[in-house]
């Protein structure tokens, strides 16, 4: 099967490489034959690849302890559960998983668009098959997953040789999360690559109008919902599993994930800049060429050392292949700007500072600021090494200084940007629009500020939800009241109806609420609490309004580790509220320990109860407890925001209404109704479409 | 004014606030990067700023005491004390053995007091050796490509 794999994957490069020289021909002489050839080239890959990556597959789940990959990450006693995450968890078998998720993007893309645009998909399969094949090389030649051991025997001559058990996947990798992390993040990564392709694609053939914007607007979403999606469950392992109390600590890996995801938020919103205004072409041309950029700075970062990260994988020679491709796309890119730049000319120019283009722009630029800023955070040794000659890094405070306020200027314009109009708005719509919001904001603040959350950066962000969120519900409000209004139906089945209709706005304002969400989650940072007690049998100790009653303690044998754990009871109040078992868990196979914290979640509180060992002094447990307010949110405001991205993902649905054609036949009976104006104004814009 | 001016000038009064945050931040927190081999070198004001230090623990060094935790880390062919004092549990990754990361500071003494410790993390686990397999020599038999 190792054989299987490998030929597999050889293959997919021949065919890699037809594509892209059949590309090039079909590029030159605009022969159909040829441009299909290079195509079906482009899907021979694809297959290809499933076919290596499930060959790996199959080596894990025989535990084939002749390949080194397998008896690396894997053995016998690995629950079947886990022997799939198992194939991603290391260097080779990651590496194959990249390319079987970007074979995956390709293949639909090539898919959805065979036989349409052939002006651009030539280009597009060129772009697309030379990533994957900087992936196959390395696949192939440089980190191939389907090395099997071998030693020499007394001929001289080398022979297989199998290991009895593998070493086991790594426990801190035991987790579930751990199973859908990489996926989601690695779909992530990956997914810039498509409309990477189409902006380059559209440059290098200089194909006229938005179009390129058009056709990527859902494979960037998509790729954004799992980026999303990947940070939090990383965000929530390191949570979860780690045992610090804490979700994010501005390590490289972490900030790898962050900045493209920053510079893909950006891209999703300034397109509609170019699509509805046809300004900011080439800002948004270079938004998505730095993002795919950071995706493969990103995944770099991690495999070369550059940069010391507790997640680092080893350090090895990949670094210099990443860093070559790297170097090759920037010069494409650059070259291709400079050539074709005269065919990225704007239509038009910024008309006033209150309108939506400007928010637009001030969004944009805060998003790369805070992208260049935890970019150069995170590579500050380098670049330190290199000016003064010291390696010096930087900490959290340096992040959290400057991207605290960042969030929240952000989370501002979230609020008002969506109600402001394009080109130019009047005093009197932003009184009437944002009158109410703000009142409920300042009072919502002033009332925290009473109940003592007397931190300014806390204060501010209960001001700014409750504007922003309040901003969203109206929005919500108004377009069902005019619904409602018309049909009959009531308030809610109107609002559904509202967002089917224009599935792209009031998607994005659920997920700018599920944004509101996180950063409420956020805000409850700064009143965490944390206490570390020696306890013996019957002691307790008091954390926020908990009790924490240390009943006793015991060693729990199972067949792959060995567990100390605690038995604890809280009280709150004098009553008991629950039991909780932190444990310690040891793993003979490859002698490691993890931590399972016992977390009590409530959207007020977690209650974090770690254990975190045995006294030296009296070999008592040691317990390790965090008070943090607020952290559900987080992970609540995560699923709404993946909600909203899928509705806005779905197409929209005018059929069902009567209403649109009317009131677009007629603008005069629309403006009749009691909608308020910049319902109806709005409903007249052109509406997004693909 | 042109909106593109006053544009301008929002974003270089942002810009120039987060700037200067940053800096701020960055004085705050910014540990210099030494080997263990160059800490005894150090003098004058350098001796006062934070560390960073990486190395190997030394195997059986670890000794949990009342309020800290003393090891010994290694690299390079030399050998730097350490006293854990941070209130954070250790890493589960943190054992004989185990790349590590301190930050803290270089005492007079030569001993190293260390506020934070992280250890190599589960990724960084797969380049070693495999020990005590049947049928191989780690060191000898370095997986073979046969394709």
């Amino acid at each position: 099967m190792d054989l299987f794999g490998s030929y597999a994957l050889l293959l997919a490069f021949l065919c890699v490489l037809y594509a892209i020289g059949g590309g090039i021909g079909a590029v030159v002489t605009r022969r159909p034959l040829i441009i299909k050839s290079a195509r079906n080239a482009g899907f021979a890959a694809c297959a290809l690849i499933w076919v290596g990556f499930a060959s790996l597959v199959y080596l894990f789940f025989t535990d084939d302890f002749s390949v080194a990959y397998v008896a690396q990450h894997s053995n016998r006693n690995l629950s079947t559960f886990f022997k799939l995450p198992a194939v991603w968890s290391g260097q080779e078998g990651s590496l194959l998983f990249w390319s079987f998720l970007l074979s995956i993007y390709v293949f639909s893309a090539l898919f959805t668009y065979r036989g349409k645009h052939p002006e651009l998909m030539p280009y597009v399969g060129i772009v697309l098959a030379s990533v994957q094949g900087f992936f196959l090389i390395l696949n192939n030649f440089v980190a191939s997953p389907f090395r099997i051991f071998a030693a020499q025997g007394a001929d001289g001559i080398l022979h297989l040789a199998a290991q009895a058990d593998g070493r086991g996947l790594n426990p801190l990798l035991q987790y579930p999360e751990m199973a859908i992390h990489p996926p989601n993040l690695y779909s992530g990564y990956t997914g810039f690559t498509i409309p990477f392709a189409f902006a380059l694609a559209a440059l290098l053939g200089r194909y006229p109008g938005e179009k390129w914007i058009h056709l990527t607007r859902r494979w960037t979403m998509i790729a954004w919902c799992f980026q999303s999606i990947g940070i939090l469950l990383g965000a929530h392992w390191a949570y979860a599993v780690l045992g610090w109390g804490g979700y994010w600590g501005w390590d490289p890996v972490e900030n790898a994930s962050l900045m493209p995801w920053l510079t893909g938020t950006a891209f999703l919103h300034s397109v509609m800049m170019q699509e509805k205004r046809g300004m900011m072409r080439v800002w948004n041309v270079w938004l998505v060429f730095c993002t795919f950029f950071l995706c493969i700075l990103g995944t770099s970062l991690t495999r070369s050392g550059a940069v010391n990260s507790v997640h680092a994988f080893a350090e090895s020679a990949i670094g210099h292949w990443f860093w070559s491709f790297l170097g090759v796309c920037i010069l494409v890119c650059v070259i291709a700007f400079i050539k074709n730049r005269d065919y990225l000319r704007s239509d038009n120019q910024l008309d006033s500072m209150i309108s939506r283009e400007s928010s637009f722009l001030f969004n944009n630029l805060i998003l790369l600021v805070a992208c260049v800023a935890v970019l150069s955070g995170t590579l500050f040794p380098v670049l330190s090494e290199a000016v003064r000659g010291s390696k010096i890094s930087v900490g959290p405070p340096f992040f959290n200084l400057v991207n605290v306020p960042i969030g929240l200027f952000l989370l501002f314009l979230t609020g008002i940007g969506p109600l402001l109009a394009w080109r130019k708005t009047s005093t009197e719509s932003l009184r009437r629009n944002f009158g109410l919001p703000l009142t409920a904001g300042v009072v919502a603040a002033v009332i925290a500020v009473a109940f003592g959350l007397r931190n300014f950066y806390v204060a501010l962000c209960v001001l700014l939800s409750v504007f922003v969120a309040s901003t969203v519900l109206s929005e919500f409000y108004r377009g069902a009241r005019v619904i409602s209004a018309r049909t009959g139906s009531n308030l809610f089945s109107s609002a559904a109806q509202l967002t089917m209709r224009n599935t792209r706005r009031y998607g994005g304002y659920v997920v700018h609420f599920g944004m509101v969400l996180v950063f409420i989650g956020l805000s409850g940072t700064p009143f965490n609490q944390d206490k570390q007690m020696d306890m013996t049998p019957g002691s307790s100790m008091t954390i926020g309004p908990y009790t924490l009653l240390l009943q006793n303690f015991d060693t729990d044998q199972q067949p792959n580790y060995t567990a100390e754990r605690a038995t604890i009871d809280v009280d709150r109040g004098g009553k008991s509220l629950m039991m909780l078992y932190p444990q310690r868990r040891f793993y003979p196979s490859n002698e490691e320990s993890g931590t399972m914290v016992a977390i009590s979640s409530t959207l007020k509180e977690d209650l974090y109860v770690v254990y975190a060992g045995r006294s030296p002094d009296n070999n008592m447990p040691v317990i390790h407890a965090y008070l943090n307010p607020l952290v559900k949110w987080i992970w609540l405001g995560g699923v709404v925001v993946v909600f909203g991205t899928i509705l806005a993902l779905l197409p929209n649905r005018q059929a069902v209404l009567v209403v649109r054609p009317v009131a677009e036949a007629s603008p005069a009976s629309g403006e009749a109704q009691p909608a308020p104006v910049t319902f109806t104004a709005r409903s007249q814009l052109p509406s997004s479409h693909d | 004014m042109k909106a593109k001016v006053k544009f301008a000038i929002g974003a270089g009064i942002i810009v120039g606030t987060l700037s200067c945050l940053a800096w701020v931040g960055a004085q705050q927190s910014k540990t210099y990067y030494h080997t263990i081999a160059e800490l005894p070198t150090l003098q004058g004001e350098a001796l006062h700023q934070r560390f960073r230090v990486g190395g190997d623990v030394k195997a059986g060094s670890i000794q949990h005491l009342s309020g800290r935790v003393d090891f010994v880390m290694v690299g390079e062919g030399k050998s730097l004390p350490v006293s854990y004092v941070g209130t954070d549990p250790l890493p589960d990754t943190f054992k004989d053995g185990a790349q590590c990361l301190v930050e803290g500071k270089y005492m007079p003494d030569g001993r190293f007091v260390a506020e934070t410790v992280q250890a190599k993390c589960a990724s960084k686990y797969e380049a070693a050796p495999t020990q005590g397999a049947p049928g191989s020599n780690p060191s000898s038999s370095s997986p073979d490509t046969k394709s």
